[in-house]
């Protein structure tokens, strides 16, 4: 299982692993925000929780379909199918692959990101935290996505309808709690559906997602 | 005897031949008495004045457009238990049906809200759930065309309804929590002192009927002709194989 987390990361940040590509993605979508809405600084420090959040989860559904598309291409997928460890674990290690290379960059850039959205003073901890909270979850309902889609040629598009209204529970409470968090209100309750979303996902969807991925090999 | 004889196809299809008539005229009966009574015979309330009368499409839409989504769930698990393939088939017929009823519901509002709430869209919860429960619908349906083979476009899309109805449930709650509701609360459970009045209970009863029997006249038909473009299907590989 290790071996297969290190080979996997091992192909995302090699040239053409899209890498950086989901970074890159979540700055351009931060730095068009403003020429959308006016550069006004309290203008963009209201709305920038939210732009925060929807450009983290965009960025993160960019990469999905790379989640299982290459190693079902060149077969690997099949090795994996037949190899000792479970395709739940398969499914686990991907996901958790997934995280490390677009997540774990997402949360620690976002705060440089709030600083050109004007975002106030005492939330940085607050979208580090919620980030680091939610990131888990977009990673592991969009590889449950790219199991789905594996199959089919044109997947991308597909993907992305069948993932969007799935990351809705998870883009409310993530972005709630940020934006009660910089109010100085009470926001264990969004936090903690947010934490509960995460692990709850955590735990049922690799079945899901490993039944998906047998019915596509078969 | 069993429900199961059902998931033949071929005693589905004679049954359901016999039963399609009945659903249809009985659907067409309690649509026209249901909608003609709420539209001309009940008086107009003292604060909608005569908008109050969509409450005949919006509230039956809305129901169907839920229970639909809960039969596609039970098909489903039906399929993925048991692998009869009527099921599978009657969740695929179901969804555009539910799609619409969804579209209905949304509109309605939208049509209503204009002159009561002064606006066409708020971001209400039960308006955004519906919205959330539409894309549901549209992935559902795109799944079911992206897939070439049936088997495999059966099992995914009934995963999908799986893992779709709990985070349906889940963005319901959500969206309750992020936002307060404009809508009005229900007003037809049969639990509660303060209903709708009589005057507009009755006939929406009658068009609830009416959509619930249009709804499974729907489904068998859209079934049957699902089983039949499955039998071309079957016939013209055999032909080309012999």
């Amino acid at each position: 299982m290790i071996a297969l987390l290190i080979r996997d990361l091992r192909q995302a940040t090699r040239a053409g692993g899209g890498f950086g590509l989901a970074l890159a993605f979540f700055l351009i979508v931060t730095v068009l925000v403003p020429f959308g809405v006016g550069p006004e600084s309290a203008v963009l420090g209201r709305i920038a929780p939210g732009v925060l959040w929807v450009g983290a989860l965009l960025a993160c559904l960019l990469s999905l379909d790379r989640i299982f598309a290459l190693d079902f291409e060149d077969g690997s997928l099949d090795l994996l199918a037949t190899a000792p460890i479970p395709m739940e674990a398969v499914v686990v290690i991907k996901a958790l692959a997934h995280w490390l290379v677009t997540g774990v960059p997402l949360t620690l850039a976002a705060p440089a990101l709030g600083v050109l959205l004007n975002l106030p003073q005492g939330g940085y901890g607050w979208l580090v935290l919620t980030l680091a909270l939610g990131t888990p979850a977009l990673s592991m309902i969009g590889t449950f996505g790219a199991a789905l889609t594996v199959g089919l040629k044109r997947g991308g598009l597909l993907l992305s309808l069948l993932v969007l209204p799935l990351y809705v529970p998870t883009l409310i409470f993530g972005a709630e709690a940020l934006t009660r968090g910089l109010a100085s209100l009470d926001n264990a309750t969004p936090l903690l559906m947010l934490a509960g979303i995460t692990f709850g996902v955590i735990a049922i969807l690799p079945f899901a997602a490993a039944a998906a991925i047998r019915i596509n090999l078969r | 005897m069993s429900l199961w004889e059902y998931a033949n196809p071929k005693k589905f299809m004679q049954t359901s031949q016999v039963l399609l008539p009945y659903f249809a005229v009985l659907a067409a009966v309690c649509l026209v008495v249901g909608l003609v009574w709420g539209f001309f015979f009940t008086t107009d309330d003292y604060r909608q004045g005569a908008t109050v009368k969509i409450i005949y499409l919006h509230v039956p839409a809305a129901m169907m457009a839920i229970n639909a989504w809960v039969m596609m769930l039970i098909t489903s698990l039906v399929w993925l238990v048991r692998r009869h393939h009527v099921s599978a088939l009657a969740a695929k017929a179901a969804a555009p049906i539910g799609l619409v009823m969804t579209l209905i519901a949304l509109i309605t509002g939208a049509v209503w809200g204009q002159p009561m709430w002064g606006t066409w869209w708020v971001w209400d919860p039960r308006l955004t759930s519906f919205l959330i429960l539409f894309l549901f619908y549209l992935g559902y349906i795109a799944l079911w065309e992206a897939v070439e083979n049936p088997d495999t476009a059966a099992d995914l899309t009934s995963i999908l309804c799986l893992v779709g109805s709990v985070f349906a449930l889940l963005s319901r709650y959500a969206v309750n929590f992020w936002n307060q509701g404009l809508h009005q609360g229900a007003s037809l459970s049969l639990d509660e002192e303060t209903n709708v009045h009589n005057e507009y209970y009755l006939p929406l009863l009658f068009c609830i009927a009416g959509f619930v029997l249009l709804f499974v006249a729907l489904v068998l038909q859209r079934t049957r002709t699902e089983i039949r473009s499955r039998r071309i299907q079957a016939i013209v590989a055999r032909e080309r194989l012999g």
